[in-house]
């Protein structure tokens, strides 16, 4: 539990109380949700402090939310190798401006797991260097997993 | 003579060597690669929001078909974050067992991986040979489980059912045979010159580009980093077995062959060390809320008939949370995230495919190369569009 802990307290010492929205833990997992704005800083963060090394960014997902004040997530699933620590981190966005900064810079896997989030969801990431879809084809109408969008 | 333009060549979607319905648009400067566009996605299936409308047990048929060369490593992630997710202890036979099948499908996946790669090479002959081995596995998937592909055989709580009698004579006649199998290829292919100058020094990936890229697996032990979940975070029972992890220099495609083998032996090494502890007793864990009662006692018994009812009409609810469990699968890190909203159905699975990531290295690894490379290297990457498109 070492790892997040610090990552935490580092999170709150460099960036500041108010980019941390909720801390959470499940079943040993650790789940930070932080504020869209502070994402990059936080992603930063984390990659490059030496003693966090968060250097293996696993996946990135979305989950809709549909009827909650904030409708989607994003949800990262990080990794050090280093310290064989895992981390979630987590965003949560407004339907009305479902976007939020890309961490292709940070982690260069984010690439295609952003595009397939944006292709299922609808979430745009500023800054993504080539934001398509990628499992539908470029003309599809809609944003399959949605919870609004009829599985029939 | 100077080149004048960029040619674009189209590869796929139906094209032998893309190994399933992978297409890419491929831009040359004469015979040399300039840049690299896969296109997926044309075996989507959403399974995923398939999932958001079955109960959790109805999910294991799903994850058969993500990667359908290694089904049993499919199941095995999903069934250990849905125990994840309940907190339910599975008894050591079903681990033990769970682990001898999660090795006997990295042998099958990478024996296909070996003869398809071979053979898009131009060593036809490993195909046959390897496939010659594959379907000893699957009439040991098939002994056990009843189907040979999509065989559905991990529960929630453990297995399906126990192995029959004569499961472990066969699978013993098997570990004998195969090493030396596996040296037979090797004298086809370690020290061919013909492989050695197709292999060696292509497609070449750096340990640290491949972290970058979220490159897992044999890819990325072959490019020198050496981290493999069966020991980093040990699940079921691999933290009692003693296993070498192999590792890579050069990061090229023979690196890639190399390390492939080597773990095909290991694995051989660990369901050997998983028969000697194989011990008695049950299968599935002691709990009725989630495990399928005994079908004899539903005539007799009152309880379990209406246990089974429930299972069967509404399933089982996990508490409200999420949790994230990933497994070393043949290809690579294969995680399942599931979030429950305490319902009988999963809010949202997300899988974790290590082809998809796998494949993102691609262009890496066959830009600045020549057009004949390519193929080796798509080979070597050993990739799977059931798991990227999903």
């Amino acid at each position: 539990m070492g790892n997040e802990r610090l990552a935490i307290e580092k999170i709150k010492e460099r960036i500041g109380e108010g980019a941390i929205a909720e801390i959470k833990q499940f079943r040993n997992e650790v789940t930070i949700v932080v504020h869209k704005e502070a994402i990059l800083e936080v992603a930063k963060l984390l990659r490059e402090d030496p003693v966090l090394d968060y250097d293996f960014l696993s996946d990135v997902c979305g989950v809709d939310w549909l009827g909650k004040t904030y409708r989607f997530e994003v949800v990262y699933h990080l990794y050090s190798l280093q310290h064989n620590s895992r981390l979630r981190l987590k965003v949560r966005l407004e339907e009305k401006e479902p976007s939020l900064p890309s961490v292709v810079e940070v982690w260069p896997t984010a690439n295609w797991h952003e595009r397939e989030v944006f292709d299922m969801f609808g979430i745009v990431f500023t800054g993504h260097p080539d934001l398509r879809r990628i499992l539908n084809p470029d003309d599809f109408d809609g944003f399959p997993y949605r919870k609004d969008f009829p599985i029939r | 003579m100077a080149v004048s333009e960029r040619m674009i060549l189209n590869i796929g979607p139906q094209h032998p060597s893309t190994h399933g319905v992978l297409r890419l648009v491929v831009e040359l400067e004469g015979e040399t690669i300039a840049k690299v566009t896969p296109h997926i996605g044309y075996l989507h299936r959403a399974i995923e929001k398939l999932c958001e409308t079955k109960t959790y047990l109805q999910c294991i048929p799903l994850t058969d078909r993500l990667d359908y060369l290694a089904p049993l490593s499919n199941n095995l992630g999903y069934v250990l974050a849905v125990e994840k997710l309940l907190g339910l202890e599975v008894p050591r036979r079903a681990q033990i067992l769970r682990v001898i099948m999660a090795e006997l499908t990295r042998i099958s996946s990478h024996l296909i991986w070996l003869g398809t790669h071979a053979m898009d090479i131009g060593a036809i002959t490993m195909f046959l040979y390897t496939f010659r081995e594959r379907e000893t596995t699957y009439d040991l998937f098939e002994l056990a489980h009843g189907a040979r592909m999509n065989v559905s055989y991990m529960r929630v709580g453990g297995l399906a059912r126990d192995i029959p009698g004569d499961f472990l004579t066969r699978l013993k006649a098997f570990l004998d045979e195969l090493p030396k199998r596996i040296d037979e290829y090797e004298t086809l292919l370690t020290k061919n010159r013909i492989w050695l100058n197709r292999t060696r020094g292509v497609g070449v990936l750096s340990g640290r580009d491949a972290i970058a890229l979220g490159v897992s697996g044999p890819n990325l032990r072959a490019s020198g980093v050496g981290w493999d979940i069966r020991k980093a975070c040990p699940y079921s029972a691999y933290d009692e077995f003693d296993f070498r992890i192999a590792t890579g220099q050069n990061g090229d495609v023979y690196d890639r062959y190399l390390v492939r083998l080597t773990e095909m032996r290991e694995s051989i090494n660990i369901i050997r060390q998983c028969l000697e502890v194989l011990p008695e007793g049950p299968v599935v864990a002691d709990d009725p809320k989630v495990v399928f009662p005994q079908k004899d006692l539903l005539s007799t018994d009152m309880e379990s008939l209406i246990h089974h009812f429930k299972l069967v009409a509404e399933g089982f609810s996990p508490p409200e949370g999420e949790c994230y469990v990933s497994i070393e699968a043949p290809k690579g890190e294969l995680g399942f995230y599931i979030v429950s909203d305490g319902g009988p159905r999963p809010y949202r699975v997300k899988v974790r495919a290590p082809s998809f990531v796998n494949l993102q290295a691609l262009s890496k690894m066959a830009e600045g190369r020549l057009i004949a490379d390519l193929v080796a290297v798509i080979g070597s990457i050993d990739i799977v569009l059931g798991e990227i498109d999903r």
